[in-house]
């Protein structure tokens, strides 16, 4: 599994910080038949979320309907400087763990 | 004139010329598309798909170049050797070498393009087995070679050795195939621009290749690519690696000199 992540380096304290993170995933629907004919088993990610100072900042419920290589964006406050952690979950529980971290002035 | 008409009429003047001839029409030797002309097959996306190109951090495209980036410092085969072995910075550095392919190995005076090369030197420096051609193993690798001549135009030599190749891909260009009858330049030369169904014709340059697409939600090889062209005018693919194929790569590469590469492009 390959993952981009996009986090500021430094930061000042009370900042809304933009990131950004992208992971390849085929995210199979469940839906889609192969040449014979058969169905191809669904397999996705559920879930996605980032953890920051021991917290939950964000957090996402992954669907069939996302497309492959499921790119996510979002928002929140630098409070304290430390490691974000991106939890990536998968239908069988597998997960993929990357960390990123941030100087917070 | 609607496209359908253009097709209809096309398919008659095919017949109309293989009556009076009896033989396929000769193969152009200048360029069809002036300089001043050329669109790359960004020029023809939505505003959005650029914006997703543009982004070198959103474009999925890097997913691959990444994954090639870290293969290709990775020690494979007997040998024990890494792509990094040889190739450095400065020592016979890849900056710039895609934009020379498809080339003509010396060794067997086969013209190749950067998948075959890749697979080349793991036979032959690190003996290690080939990749199999559009696994994700070799995707990754070409994306990240061709990534390093982003920004440069293609300046394939198609002289000398590679002339007798070159010819040949210029006259898969110009050969009328499939149920409908069409080559490729019925669309891409004389159709550029129009719309075919929800999609706007493109110009038909390889220079984003590999190429993530939506289509595909995964990137691909241009070779998958021109699998797609032939079935969609209805004639039998050629299977991935086919010299046919080689061969007309260094044609379209030819004919996009003046683009730069983007590898990775996105596309729709």
């Amino acid at each position: 599994m390959t993952v981009r992540l996009s986090v500021p380096q430094s930061a000042k304290r009370g900042d809304v910080i933009e990131i950004k993170t992208l992971i390849s995933h085929q995210m199979e629907s469940g839906f889609r038949r192969d040449a014979f004919g058969e169905v191809i088993p669904r397999d996705i990610l559920k879930e996605f979320r980032c953890v920051y100072d021991g917290q939950t900042v964000f957090r996402a419920e992954l669907f069939p309907a996302i497309s492959a290589n499921p790119f996510i964006t979002f928002h929140t406050v630098a409070t304290v400087s430390g490691e974000l952690e991106f939890v990536w979950t998968d239908q069988n529980g597998v997960v993929t763990r990357e960390t990123a971290s941030i100087e917070v002035t | 004139m609607t496209l359908r008409a253009v097709i209809a009429s096309l398919i008659g003047a095919g017949v109309l010329v293989f009556t009076i001839t009896g033989v396929v029409a000769q193969s152009p030797t200048e360029r069809a598309i002036d300089d001043a002309d050329l669109k790359s097959g960004y020029d023809f996306q939505s505003e959005d798909t650029r914006a997703l190109q543009d982004d070198d951090f959103a474009n999925p495209g890097f997913l691959w170049v990444d994954k090639g980036a870290a293969l290709f410092s990775e020690k494979a085969g007997k040998n024990d050797r890494a792509c990094t072995t040889c190739h450095t910075d400065t020592v016979r550095s890849i900056k710039g070498a895609a934009a020379r392919y498809p080339s003509v190995d010396e060794k067997t005076g086969q013209l190749i393009n950067i998948e075959q090369r890749i697979n080349l030197c793991r036979e032959r420096h690190q003996q290690a087995e080939p990749l199999s051609y559009e696994s994700e193993d070799l995707l990754a690798m070409t994306a990240y070679v061709a990534h390093q001549s982003r920004g440069q135009p293609f300046n394939a030599k198609t002289d000398g050795t590679a002339q007798s190749h070159f010819e040949a891909g210029r006259d898969y260009y110009y050969a009328r195939k499939g149920q409908m009858n069409l080559a490729c330049h019925h669309c891409h030369e004389w159709n550029w621009g129009q719309m075919l169904r929800g999609d706007r014709l493109s110009q038909g340059h390889g220079n984003g290749y590999p190429a993530y697409r939506f289509e595909w939600q995964t990137i691909g090889s241009l070779h998958r690519r021109l699998r797609n062209c032939d079935k969609g005018v209805r004639a039998e693919p050629l299977p991935f690696g086919a010299q046919e194929y080689v061969d007309l790569e260094l044609y379209l590469a030819w004919r996009a000199s003046r683009l730069t590469l983007e590898t990775p492009s996105v596309r729709r």
